[in-house]
């Protein structure tokens, strides 16, 4: 090995680890001198009686979106195919295309941040964003086991204290606590579980895995192992029942966190996940199918799937909060997802990733208006948005189109993702066995869309309950969610601009 | 050509949204006008009716084997033109829409325009990605600007329609994946599938799922409860929507897609189909008869004539479906002419629908030309020779003739209910006698024809549109016969 290669190959990561630290000093320089004052316990602070520091904000926002556009530019400058450490980095076009991606919404996700007036100590935040960043950078270019987990945990420490980072609200700590009490037991759980996996077949690369694990009859240990990853990661994906940290974080945390935990965070754990169940455990997929269960992977997944459908949908029917409504449509969206992963192949594989990439897009633009009208109205409650097409057209039309892409309506993206889903978990297997899990997930969609038209009826035909002062976000927000839903609205038109990009990355 | 309403509509959506509010229902007529005259052009130009021809063919997603398809035949052109003859009155009846008027005209454009595609599209995916981008206008023009329960009405409505989406979905996902399993490169082309033979044991499941899930939308029985509730809430134009056109959509798929490409499906449940037509053609003329609102009596009787379509299809002979076809188109413009009256003409000057206080109210006096619209729509909906109901009516109960006498003695039976409640819902509104009956009544009965003001210039316009257009295809069916005729003559699946 040559430290030339490593450092030529993991050029994106380490302009974002560069990056990181910058802001951290520019953060440190300028934030300090102003003397915040402590939070007095019991009486939280409310954020306008502390101005904070605007001019190092802006400062580390320019600084923390330039690395992480020089990242995506350093992406492109990778070779098509590279291999280091025995599958610790790995490059082919899929890793980078999704490299890309995450780097993208870690973008969008600091120019939410900008918004978010609550942040002090804004370059400390910023940094502990762009480390979850490599996580998810080190998570997506990996093919080893090992390397994987220590993304998993670079991406999971930092999102903990990103969920906590509000210290004027004790409902941030909540979230924070919450979820790292969770994701500490799942990460117990997956490293367990691979550490299993590792004893079973000596190997921590996914391919030797394989092979090792198709070479012998499966073992009662190796059922444990999978069992115990496979927890794991869903944990990090939502899915029920390892969802119970979802809400309460998604509600409490600062919302730039919890966009990045539902919308980075999940991209790569689908990534991964995908890569692990049909890379490394390919040889043990079962079956799902209604007649004919083999025992398997897919048969877990696919309760995962059913149950996170069901209890997503339904649970989120009585929600009077919008987080927490987009906390428990998440789950369901997790079952969705899930969908292609149990189709398996090269189409439900992709299928997935388009999924779970668009919805990635869409709820980091509604976390966007989220923020938005979190400030002008003090809350985030379904409530607080009755009337919003009045005050601000702008945010009503693209909290509009958010809410109809995720309930899966043309032409916005999220129909055309759900056909592509739907369309490979029904054409996989012999004789459409898994169409009980396709009508299941048709089923979850039609009770959706009666909560996202709740969301819409409050938004557009309801009168503003009170002051109906028109909102006026910065140009920066309007300019942030106008090119989200620009992005839903054109990938819903032009599916085959994303699609054939994956399709083509996929070996 | 035909293909310009489409884009012509959906422009004419965006400048509306875009536009100063005053110019808004300018633009609307103006893009619903264009689309009339391009319809127009396209149903007189000659052309070879029988042939589905292709318009455009543009790779879409090429990796899923999607195509940009729009393709027209004799059928499609009929139901373009009546789309855009209910669009074009739809919008001259909602000319004093003065709350929030951009947003209520696009959402109007965005339904027209989305049918059109629907009755254009030859290829699966472009079809459904029209069939469910109507779904959510409905839902924003009746909980906006509707009236009675109507969050409730539009609630119902889109749930219902989505619902049946659901159903066509896996239909067409049945079709797709086992297409692109067995034979052709995966397509959902149309007139590949038609030409691809799917075996049996899948047909007999994937065809009631499929036509159930169209028929829902066309309001077949006992599915058709979204109908009345939603009819009542809309706004008017709403209501001129969804019984001149969405439940067409309905209709048009479960005829273009689901007996075309599941032909032996189609036979094997068309009995099935026929029995629920007829409950549906005379439980809800019996269930009209019993109502108070003058548009739930509409409610009704749209679901009453839309069982008259889904009969004449499952004649599955030309007769009956040439029938049909020419009932979507009839019902189109008597639905919408109805729905105008009641819910433009009447209620905003009378501020009631109650047949009983109607009654009392003399308004065949006070406002002449709506008794006069009525009259006529009424006849037609009864089925009057010289109107288009009745040309259409005799056709499909002709085909059913051939495939189910039985059936033809229960509708004739049902036809008396419908002539029955349409008389009854004329009589008490315009033209009881109540009034003058009881001296008591007559003070206000002379005040009420003084504070009613007169119809306007956009609805006669509106209305004479819609009376041209019954009375034209009631009198010279011929015109549509000839274009209908050969489109299903080249259908597959007749017996």
């Amino acid at each position: 090995m040559n430290y030339f290669d490593l450092v030529k190959l993991a050029a994106p990561e380490i302009a974002v680890v560069v990056t990181a630290l910058i802001v951290l000093a520019i953060g440190l320089t300028s934030g300090r001198r102003s003397g915040s004052p402590g939070v007095s316990p019991g009486r939280p602070v409310r954020a306008q009686t502390v101005a904070p520091n605007r001019t190092a904000q802006t400062f580390c926002t320019l600084a923390a979106a330039l690395g992480l556009l020089v990242s995506i530019g350093l992406v492109f400058s990778l070779p098509a195919k590279a291999n280091l450490l025995g599958g610790m980095l790995v490059v082919t076009p899929l890793n980078s295309l999704f490299k890309i991606i995450c780097l993208a919404l870690a973008f969008f996700t600091v120019l939410l941040a900008q918004a978010n007036s609550s942040l002090r100590h804004t370059g400390e935040y910023l940094a502990m964003l762009l480390l979850a960043t490599v996580g998810l950078l080190l998570l997506v270019g990996s093919e080893e086991l090992l390397m994987i987990f220590v993304g998993l945990e670079l991406t999971g420490l930092s999102l903990y204290v990103m969920a906590g980072f509000d210290k004027t609200d004790i409902r941030s700590a909540e979230a924070g606590l919450k979820y790292f009490l969770f994701g500490s037991t799942a990460s117990a759980f997956t490293l367990f579980g691979l550490s299993l996996l590792y004893g079973m077949s000596g190997t921590t690369g996914l391919g030797a895995i394989a092979q090792k694990v198709s070479a012998g009859p499966a073992s009662p240990l190796l059922a444990v192992g999978i069992v115990m990853t496979l927890v794991g990661f869903a944990f990090k994906i939502a899915a029920a029942p390892f969802h119970l940290w979802a809400p309460d974080a998604y509600q409490g945390a600062p919302v730039s966190s919890a966009a990045f935990i539902a919308s980075g965070s999940k991209v790569a754990s689908f990534f991964v996940l995908g890569k692990i169940v049909l890379i490394g455990f390919g040889p043990l997929a079962g079956s799902a199918a209604w007649h004919g269960m083999a025992a398997g992977w897919t048969p877990v997944l696919a309760a995962l799937a059913a149950f996170s459908i069901l209890l997503g949908n339904l649970v989120a029917l009585a929600q009077k909060n919008v987080r927490r409504l987009l906390a428990y449509s998440a789950v369901a969206h997790a079952g969705y997802t899930l969908l292609g992963l149990i189709a398996g192949g090269r189409d439900g594989f992709s299928a997935t990733l388009f999924y779970t990439t668009i919805y990635a897009v869409t709820l980091v633009g509604a976390f966007a208006i989220v923020a938005i009208v979190r400030r002008e109205t003090g809350n985030d409650d379904i409530t607080n948005f009755s009337g919003l097409s009045s005050r601000s057209p702008l945010l009503a039309a693209s909290m509009g189109i958010f809410m109809l892409s995720l309930a899966g309506l043309p032409p916005l993206v999220g129909f055309f993702g759900k056909f592509y889903l739907f369309s490979a978990a029904f054409r996989s297997g012999a004789d459409e066995g898994l169409a009980w899990l396709v009508a299941l997930a048709l089923f979850g969609s039609l009770i959706s869309l009666y909560y996202y038209l709740v969301v819409l009826k409050v938004i557009f035909v309801d009168e503003a309950a009170r002051v109906t002062v028109p909102i006026r976000p910065e140009w920066l927000q309007k300019f942030t969610v106008a090119v989200l839903a620009a992005i839903v609205l054109i990938l819903g038109v032009i599916p085959a601009a994303l699609v054939s990009h994956i399709a083509t990355a996929l070996p | 050509m035909i293909a310009w309403t489409i884009y012509l509509t959906f422009a004419g959506a965006l400048v509306v949204l875009l536009a100063p509010p005053v110019a808004s229902r300018w633009i609307a007529l103006l893009a619903a006008g264009s689309g009339l005259v391009v319809s127009l052009i396209g149903f007189f130009q000659p052309a070879n009716f029988g042939l589905f021809r292709t318009l455009i063919d543009v790779p879409w997603v090429p990796t899923l084997g999607m195509h940009y398809h729009l393709a027209s035949d004799g059928i499609s052109l009929t139901m373009c033109l009546v789309t855009a003859i209910t669009a074009c009155s739809a919008v001259l009846f909602s000319w004093d829409v003065v709350r929030r008027p951009n947003e209520f005209f696009f959402w109007l454009l965005l339904v027209v325009a989305g049918s059109f595609g629907v009755f254009l599209s030859a290829d699966l995916f472009l079809f459904f990605v029209f069939y469910e981008l109507v779904i959510v206008p409905k839902y924003f023009l009746i909980a906006i600007w509707g009236s009675t329960n109507k969050e409730y009405g539009a609630m119902k409505l889109t749930l219902y329609s989505f619902l049946g989406g659901a159903l066509v979905f896996i239909g067409i996902l049945a079709a797709y994946v086992s297409a692109g399993r067995t034979g052709i490169a995966a397509s959902l082309d149309l007139q590949q599938l038609i030409h691809f033979h799917f075996p049996l044991q899948l047909q007999s499941w994937a065809f009631p799922i499929l036509f159930l899930g169209f028929a829902v939308l066309a309001g077949i029985w006992p599915f058709h409860t979204w109908a009345p509730t939603g009819h009542v809430a809309a706004p008017t134009a709403g209501s001129m929507l969804l019984a001149g056109i969405v439940m067409k959509l309905g209709a048009y798929g479960a005829l273009r897609v689901a007996l075309n490409i599941f032909p032996e499906g189609f036979q094997v449940w068309r009995n099935w189909i026929a029995v629920l037509a007829v409950i549906g053609i005379v439980y809800a003329a019996a269930v009209a008869l019993r109502q108070r609102d003058l548009k739930f009596v509409i409610g009704y009787s749209s679901v009453s004539h839309m069982g008259f379509v889904l009969l004449g299809l499952a004649t599955a002979n030309l007769t009956g479906v040439s029938g049909a076809v020419l009932q979507m188109f009839s019902h189109g413009v008597i639905g919408a002419l109805l729905f105008a009256v009641a819910g433009r003409m009447i209620y905003p000057r009378t501020h009631t629908r109650d047949l009983d206080a109607l009654s009392t109210m003399h308004l065949s006096r006070s406002l002449p030309f709506a008794a006069f619209a009525f009259v006529i729509a009424s006849a037609a909906s009864m089925g009057i020779p010289g109107f288009s109901g009745f040309a259409a009516e005799i056709t499909i109960l002709i085909g059913a003739w051939k495939a189910y006498p039985l059936a033809v003695w229960i509708t004739g039976a049902g036809m008396v209910l419908v002539a029955a409640f349409t008389l009854r819902a004329l009589k008490k509104s315009f033209f009881s006698d109540d009034a003058a009956t009881t001296s008591s009544t007559i003070p206000q009965r002379i005040e009420s024809e003084t504070v009613l003001e007169p119809i306007t210039a956009a609805e006669k316009c509106g209305a004479a549109l819609l009376i041209f257009a019954t009375f034209a295809a009631g009198i010279y069916p011929k015109f549509l016969f000839d274009r209908i005729m050969p489109a299903v003559q080249a259908m597959s699946f007749l017996k």
